[in-house]
């Protein structure tokens, strides 16, 4: 599994240029790279369907950033406990680190996972019970269609959410002239 | 093993931005570093040695399928992904009509 190191490495390489650019637009943009190595990842590993859907939620989350930060910079300001701030951070990531590794020791080695009970059912079952020939797309629509009905719901509230919180008229009638 | 330690460096990137920088906007593109990092470590566990996508086929084994539950939650997953960038930099946006900033260290003066 070469490629799929290869593909790692990048994705970490433009994560890191993402968080420590200065520029907010070159910062957008390497996330979106990261975003495409995703795909590519999922690519290789044999998951179509999401590398598809990763692709297009990567083009329009590019793009709402964009308008985001356009015009948007800011000055970049090292000013406060600077060595306090890192050292902290820096120790609750190794904290995080350590204990991550400890409980990794207890997963299936990559590349042998071990199919349960409900995974068995699924890839034996799926085709005789829904008639679809993609599993994962039985198992989303027709096996746990409850689960896309919700996260429909929860799309719908994030919706009426941005809309409520991007309004320009406010409760009293008179537009916000702060812009 | 390498590779799941790669994703947990991945993760550790996303997890510094997050908790080191002060714009928000770097802050909202730590949160989706770590929610690639998470999605990507589910296909990891279902990932089967020399096996196939999970789409049946006339020549098809079944035992050489990678396994489809946790595709079908990160399928979901990634698109709540999409609705939570979303109404962030919608908040955002509103805090810097506000305060006219995306320090974080500025934005603690209360303002009617």
């Amino acid at each position: 599994m070469l490629e799929i190191h290869l593909i790692l490495l990048f994705m970490i390489a433009a994560a890191i240029i993402a968080v420590e650019v200065r520029d907010m637009l070159s910062s957008v943009v390497a996330v979106g790279a990261v975003g495409i190595g995703l795909s590519l990842a999922f690519l290789v590993l044999k998951a179509p369907d999401l590398a598809i859907m990763q692709l297009v939620v990567e083009i329009l989350s590019l793009i709402i950033l964009v308008r985001a930060t356009s015009h948007r910079d800011l000055p970049f300001s090292a000013s406060g406990r600077w060595v306090f701030n890192t050292v902290s951070t820096i120790s609750f990531i190794l904290i995080f680190l350590v204990c991550a590794y400890i409980s990794l020791l207890n997963l299936p080695v990559f590349g042998e996972p071990q199919l349960r009970e409900l995974s068995k059912f699924y890839i034996d079952e799926a085709r005789t019970l829904t008639g679809a020939e993609n599993i994962v797309e039985s198992i989303a629509l027709r096996f746990r269609a409850y689960d896309s009905l919700g996260e429909a719901t929860a799309i719908v509230v994030a919706t009426i959410g941005v809309l409520a919180i991007a309004r320009r008229v406010s409760i009293k009638g008179k537009a916000d002239d702060e812009r | 093993m390498s590779i799941y330690i790669l994703c947990l460096i991945l993760f550790s990137v996303g997890l510094y931005c997050v908790l080191r920088k002060r714009n928000l906007i770097k802050i909202i593109i730590g949160i989706g570093i770590m929610e690639y990092a998470a999605n990507l470590f589910f296909i990891l566990i279902g990932y089967r040695q020399e096996g196939r996508a999970p789409i049946y086929a006339h020549d098809q084994v079944i035992n050489n399928m990678v396994d489809p539950l946790p595709q079908a939650v990160v399928l979901t997953s990634i698109v709540l992904g999409l609705a939570l960038m979303l109404l962030l930099v919608a908040i955002s946006i509103r805090i810097y009509e506000k305060y006219r900033t995306f320090d974080i260290t500025k934005i603690n003066r209360l303002k009617g």
